[in-house]
């Protein structure tokens, strides 16, 4: 508990879960009509940062001898293409493994802003003037939810124009139990729980190892102002955790990404 | 945690982002990545063919060797015989020239003999009719002594 003007942990913990959130009246106002600016600009500087960097290499790409910039950024093109190239069985250049690579690259970039020390980011950011600024995209269910959205319209993108309009229709009346018209509602049924789950379980995933990854971050916060040995065990998780913290990060940037070339895959495959 | 714009909002920001990538980032990286690719294949599809075609080469070059070596065994083999040859003749003509000089030498002693045994033969006879003369002196029936001399003469 870096500053001492809190009131209880409670209100530390909450104070720093809860987003900087701008009413948008000009849409109607509302709950819904909230924006949580922190996550939206820290998304968008984030994707603007990382992709930018990578397409500031990818404009001068020669196809000579790579300079080390650019050695790098084809490892990770490889690694994403390889990946995708073994799950996703059509011409992934198109638009899959460019969209895989957007995903890999973005959320990893969002989960590794958990890396930066909670309290004293907040401080910077409120020399910068902004209060209650969570700098962590991806433990905003918004965020996590509304990537898993665009996967989600992709998804059905894909499944109407591969299959066309008729047949995507029929594979949702016809599969998985087969096309008697008895089965037609247990069909439906089971497909419409199988388009909510996935984007649920997708986006639910990596918020929840992001959000429980800063609560942790913030429960040892709490410890290490409680004195002295506090202090030295609070540092000694901390960066304990934090340690540990660099594979989740990585691995929930990869199974989202994973995860989001299998759900377009299926949607390219017949049942 | 409560769902509002902000879902939609990142929504979009995903949107556009997948975009910039499909259109911006992927394919200059691919073309890159593909084209090394295949300049890489290439270059080993060449030396490959380098290879292939330096063992083609120096087969040809071993068999040339091998000729030449052959060819120059003969030509050598033929030089010698033909030195023998050329030897042959030669000591076959110095032989013959040896033989003539030999015979031409040897007639003309025989000449040269028959001239002295001539000359020898005339000397004599007159030595002997002087002897003679000298020993007998005044009876000599000179006309009949020659005719004897004559005879002896012919008979030496």
């Amino acid at each position: 508990m870096a500053d001492s003007s809190y009131e209880s942990p409670s209100e530390y913990i909450g104070h720093h879960l809860s987003n900087n959130e701008v009413h948008l009246d000009f849409l109607g106002g509302g709950p819904f009509m909230t924006l949580h600016l922190d996550s939206f600009v820290m998304a968008v500087l984030l994707g603007m940062f990382s992709m930018g960097l990578i397409w500031f290499v990818a404009r001068k790409a020669s196809a000579g001898v790579p300079t080390k910039t650019q050695a790098f950024v084809e490892l990770i093109f490889s690694f994403i293409d390889d990946q995708v190239g073994n799950i996703f069985h059509g011409n992934r250049h198109s638009f899959v493994a460019p969209a895989a690579l957007t995903v890999f690259i973005w959320v990893l970039m969002m989960n590794a802003m958990d890396f930066l020390p909670i309290d004293i980011m907040a401080k910077f950011y409120g020399m910068l003037g902004l209060y209650e600024w969570k700098a962590v995209p991806t433990s905003d269910v918004n965020t996590t939810f509304g990537l898993a959205l665009g996967v989600w319209f992709l998804m059905i993108y894909f499944g109407i124009k591969v299959k066309g309009m008729g047949g995507w229709l029929h594979e949702i009346f016809c599969a998985p139990f087969g096309s008697s018209v008895w089965v037609w509602p247990a069909n439906f049924l089971f497909n419409l729980i199988e388009y909510v789950s996935k984007p649920l379980s997708h986006s639910l995933r990596l918020f929840g190892n992001m959000y429980a990854g800063e609560v942790i971050f913030l429960l040892l916060g709490l410890w290490a102002a409680t004195g002295v040995s506090g202090i030295i065990f609070g540092s000694i998780l901390g960066a304990g955790w934090a340690i540990f913290h660099i594979l989740i990060v990585v691995l929930q940037a990869y199974i989202f990404m994973m995860l989001t070339v299998v759900y377009l895959s299926m949607a390219h495959e017949g049942h | 945690m409560n769902i509002n714009f902000t879902m939609i909002a990142q929504a979009i920001a995903f949107a556009i982002l997948i975009w910039f990538t499909v259109k911006f980032v992927w394919p200059p990286l691919l073309n890159a990545i593909e084209k090394r690719q295949k300049e890489i294949a290439d270059g080993l599809a060449a030396a490959q063919e380098g290879k292939l075609s330096l063992e083609v080469a120096a087969k040809k070059n071993a068999e040339f060797l091998n000729e030449s070596k052959q060819k120059g065994a003969e030509i050598v083999g033929q030089a010698e015989k033909r030195a023998s040859e050329i030897v042959e003749q030669a000591k076959n003509v110095a032989k013959d020239e040896g033989d003539r000089i030999i015979a031409s030498a040897k007639s003309e002693i025989d000449q040269e003999v028959n001239r002295a045994k001539e000359e020898l033969r005339g000397q004599i006879s007159t030595l002997a009719i002087q002897g003679a003369e000298k020993i007998l002196d005044k009876e000599i029936d000179k006309k009949v002594h020659a005719d004897m001399l004559t005879k002896l003469a012919k008979d030496l």
